[in-house]
């Protein structure tokens, strides 16, 4: 691997003009007047700025996390600073040091770059940090919509190559599964380097068109609502439409005589519905198209789409059969609603029980628009999932299965970018993480091609020697992050070699800290 | 004031990091607190030019010195404008005569000397030091020292070996105000294959300058085994134009070891006599060899271990 390439951001951020050379491959940087020449696969005499494949990239420096109140970046500028200085020296608050630029030792034979202790509650803590690089990774993508996107199994398109495919329907939510190794390394070279373009801009936030075969278009983004065929998803179903039933029965109770909830999934009918049936409500006479699974419960009432409750029904009376006249009445009113309050429609019967359109009436705008209120906003949300293998782990402990024990047995504190991963059961160490709790960025790529992750392992410095790990490398949080305690700094603290020095990002309140005792870590995710 | 330069304090908020380009520095100032500002605005307002006035005379700054003595030098219509650049022609001309050199070989030094010399002129410190990429410019007053840590080089790093082997205490008394170091691991390119030369000089210009030399001159010419690419190979503008530099180095014996650290010390202990510099270690493979009398390397001297300054 080129020096120095590991860390190569999005294009994006290195808009720099970029003129070729004739005589051969190297590149003009102009970001600063020195105008390095740069080849291929090396980097400019400021070792910021590097030619990845004749295109200008921009290395990131090291990132290091605060524990601060604020969320977002933050640097301080020394000329604001200045302007309120009282010449007191301010004091440090926790540091833990992400992975974020830290590099690789790959093949990761070599003791990880940054191995680092600090004292937390009088027990010393290592926190080993390194960039993974992932070839057998990807994302799980959860869309929040109703909407049709796409058959199970089909194929999900990033420039015109298949990145993943459809997976399972989940309550309210489509669900992708995009990259891993097949897309990756298995395919052309173009499928692995549209399917790790795709990876790594949806892991650092960005913004990405996906094609489903035979469905959908789709602009995903983490921690946006999806935008389906163009159209912007404002709401996350309450429920489905039986569950939507159960939910406001009461409300509609007196109010109107049949109310139909039309989901693609579970269409609801509050006459039969056994919440209907427990307040009394009479039968109506009412038939719905597809198949009854209990009673007041229909599946297959249409097929999927992008418009009532999932379904391709525009006009919602299409899924109605005609009204028993020996039950049905002339005037019975009947409310028709999606299970996002969405579309709704009223009707009531003519004397030959044919349903009118008719202005909703006041006191069922009410109860619509609770189910509106009920629905929470519809969001893309982007989980990473990659593997620690055998290489990776062999940078934190000479014995790399006992790394993978100890994080079994709870000992050791998986982190990705300071953000807190699920670790799942069984062999390895394969882990997610929300991407939208990483700082901004955190992912990098290398041309094989695969991500760059960022990975924490945090121990007990008593576990870290037990496991065999390289104490003799753990270095004191304070070379590299110099603090001032005394008055005289301790020899390990003087001249670090700060050439591409921290840069100072504050932590995310509703991450848990990933130093703190394990009675200290909150495992809630707040909601706003 | 360019707006490319970023000035900003470290997360411990005493150490300022000032970053334009290639350079970046570590500044830290000590004394009393309306004095460290003072010293810390001075150094702020002459860095924003330094990069400036350097690319505005690179061509100069990129041509050897070779071959051009000291006296010739001053009438042939060699007069860097800048003050860095003049520095850097001081500091590289004693070279010329023997060597090929170019003013770049003590850029970093020069900076970190420039920059350490506002702060002091500006306001009164009690000591302060410019960390230009690990090429050192200090100020010490009476009663005032500085610990130096040495770390083994990161790429060298090995788990049987500790990083820090070593520190080094210098003080008022000692004539020492600059550091540096060079090798072909470096940032730089070395046409030697020293791990890393460390060089204790008058100033951060000479020491760096000196340091490239030394670095130089630990090699095996004709190594089958170690692997060099002409410098424009690998950065079209760089100021070795065609000059081999070294990119690989494989395992040598001992016996190449010694010969080629004994070189080196050969060229060093030349320069220690020509009082360009104070001190020197030089290390290969996981070989030292400190030449040099003061007081300040006897804590290199007792370890065995091969190392540099803090790279962290």
């Amino acid at each position: 691997m080129p020096k120095g390439l590991t860390r190569a951001a999005p294009k994006k951020d290195a808009p720099k003009a970029v003129t070729k050379s004739a005589a051969d491959d190297a590149i003009r940087c102009d970001a600063c007047p020195v105008l390095c020449y740069i080849k291929p696969g090396r980097t400019g005499s400021c070792d910021r700025y590097g030619n990845h494949e004749g295109k200008l990239v921009r290395l990131d420096p090291h990132v290091v996390l605060d524990r601060a109140v604020e969320r977002g970046e933050s640097v301080v500028p020394f000329l604001e600073r200045s302007r309120d200085w009282d010449g007191t020296l301010v004091s440090h608050g926790e540091t833990f040091v992400t992975a974020i630029g830290a590099g690789t030792t790959y093949p990761d034979y070599k003791p990880a770059p940054f191995i680092i202790s600090s004292q937390v509650e009088g027990v010393d803590m290592v926190t080993v940090v390194t960039e993974g690089i992932f070839s057998y990774c990807g994302v799980k993508v959860k869309i929040d919509t109703d909407r049709h996107l796409g058959a199970e199994c089909s194929a999900v398109r990033a420039q015109g190559e298949v990145v993943g495919h459809v997976t399972t329907s989940e309550y309210g939510s489509q669900m992708l599964s995009l990259g891993g190794v097949r897309h990756l390394t298995g395919g052309s070279r173009h499928e692995g380097t549209a399917t790790c373009e795709t990876l790594l801009d949806l892991c650092n936030g960005n913004a990405v068109d996906l094609k489903i075969d035979g469905g959908a278009s789709v602009v995903v983004q983490a921690g946006k609502p999806p935008v389906v065929d163009g159209v912007q998803e404002e709401r996350m179903r309450v429920g489905c439409g039986s569950a939507t039933i159960g939910m406001f029965a009461k409300q509609w109770f007196g109010k109107v005589d049949e109310v139909v909830v039309v989901d693609d999934h579970i269409t609801g009918v509050l006459s039969e519905h056994q919440a209907g049936k427990l307040l009394g409500v009479r039968e109506t006479g009412i038939k719905l198209k597809g198949r009854r699974s209990t009673p007041g419960r229909y599946f297959q009432v249409a097929e999927p789409g992008t418009s009532w409750g999932g379904t391709d029904v525009d006009d919602p009376l299409t899924i109605l059969g005609k009204f028993n006249s020996k039950k049905a009445w002339p005037g019975l009113r009947l409310l028709m609603v999606s299970t996002t309050g969405e579309q709704h429609a009223y009707f009531e019967l003519d004397d030959d029980l044919r349903p009118h359109e008719k202005e909703l009436p006041p006191h069922l705008r009410e109860s619509v628009a609770r189910i509106k209120g009920n629905c929470e906003p519809a969001l893309c949300t982007v989980l990473f999932m990659g593997g620690a293998g055998g290489s990776l782990r062999a940078g934190v402990t000479e014995n790399p299965v006992k790394l993978t024990h100890s994080v079994r047995d709870a000992l050791t504190r998986v982190t990705c970018g300071g953000s807190p991963v699920y670790v799942w059961p069984g062999g390895g160490i394969t882990f997610m993480a929300d991407v939208t709790r990483m700082p901004r960025n955190a992912f990098g790529y290398v041309p094989t091609p695969a991500l760059v992750a960022p990975i924490e392992f945090t121990l007990k410095l008593a576990d870290y020697a037990a496991l065999g790990g390289y104490i003799e490398n753990v270095r004191p949080l304070s070379s590299i992050l110099r603090s001032r305690a005394g008055s005289e700094p301790p020899a390990r603290d003087q001249f670090v070699h700060d050439a591409k020095g921290p840069r100072h990002i504050t932590a995310r309140p509703d991450n848990p800290w990933p130093l703190a005792a394990e009675k200290d870590v909150p495992n809630t995710r707040k909601k706003k | 004031m360019n707006t490319r330069a970023q000035i900003r304090w470290l997360p411990d908020g005493h150490r300022l990091h000032l970053h334009d380009g290639p350079i970046d520095l570590i500044v830290e100032a000590f004394g009393a607190a309306v004095e460290v500002e003072t010293a810390y605005r001075a150094a702020c307002e002459r860095f924003t030019t330094v990069l400036d006035e350097l690319c505005s005379e690179l061509a100069f700054l990129r041509t050897a010195l070779s071959g051009v003595s000291q006296s010739e030098s001053r009438e042939d219509g060699f007069h860097p404008r800048g003050a860095v650049a003049q520095r850097m022609t001081a500091a590289t001309l004693p070279y010329a005569a023997q060597h090929f050199i170019t003013p770049m070989a003590a850029v970093a030094g020069a900076v970190a000397d420039e920059i350490l010399t506002t702060m002091t002129t500006a306001a009164q410190l009690a000591r302060a030091y410019v960390n230009d990429g690990g090429d050192i410019a200090l100020h010490l007053t009476a009663g005032e020292k500085f610990v130096v840590g040495m770390v083994e080089h990161v790429p060298m790093q090995r788990p049987d070996r500790p990083s820090l082997f070593g520190t080094s205490t210098l003080e008022f008394a000692q004539p020492v105000r600059g550091i540096a170091t060079s090798g072909w691991r470096g940032r730089s390119f070395s046409r030697g294959i020293a791990d890393a030369v460390t060089v204790l000089a008058d100033r951060a210009a000479t020491a760096d300058a000196a340091a490239t030399i030394i670095a130089n001159a630990v090699d095996l010419p004709g190594h089958p085994r170690i692997l060099r690419v002409p410098a424009r190979d690998l950065a079209p503008d760089s100021d070795l134009g065609k000059i081999p530099v070294t990119q690989a180095v494989a395992e040598l014996t001992a016996v190449e070891i010694n010969e080629a650290l004994t070189s080196g010390v050969t060229t060093a202990e030349s320069l220690l006599q020509q009082k360009l510099i104070h001190a020197a270690a030089l290390c290969l493979q996981g070989e030292t060899r400190v030449v040099g009398s003061v007081r300040e390397v006897a804590q290199i001297a007792t370890s065995s271990r091969g190392g540099s300054l803090v790279h962290a």
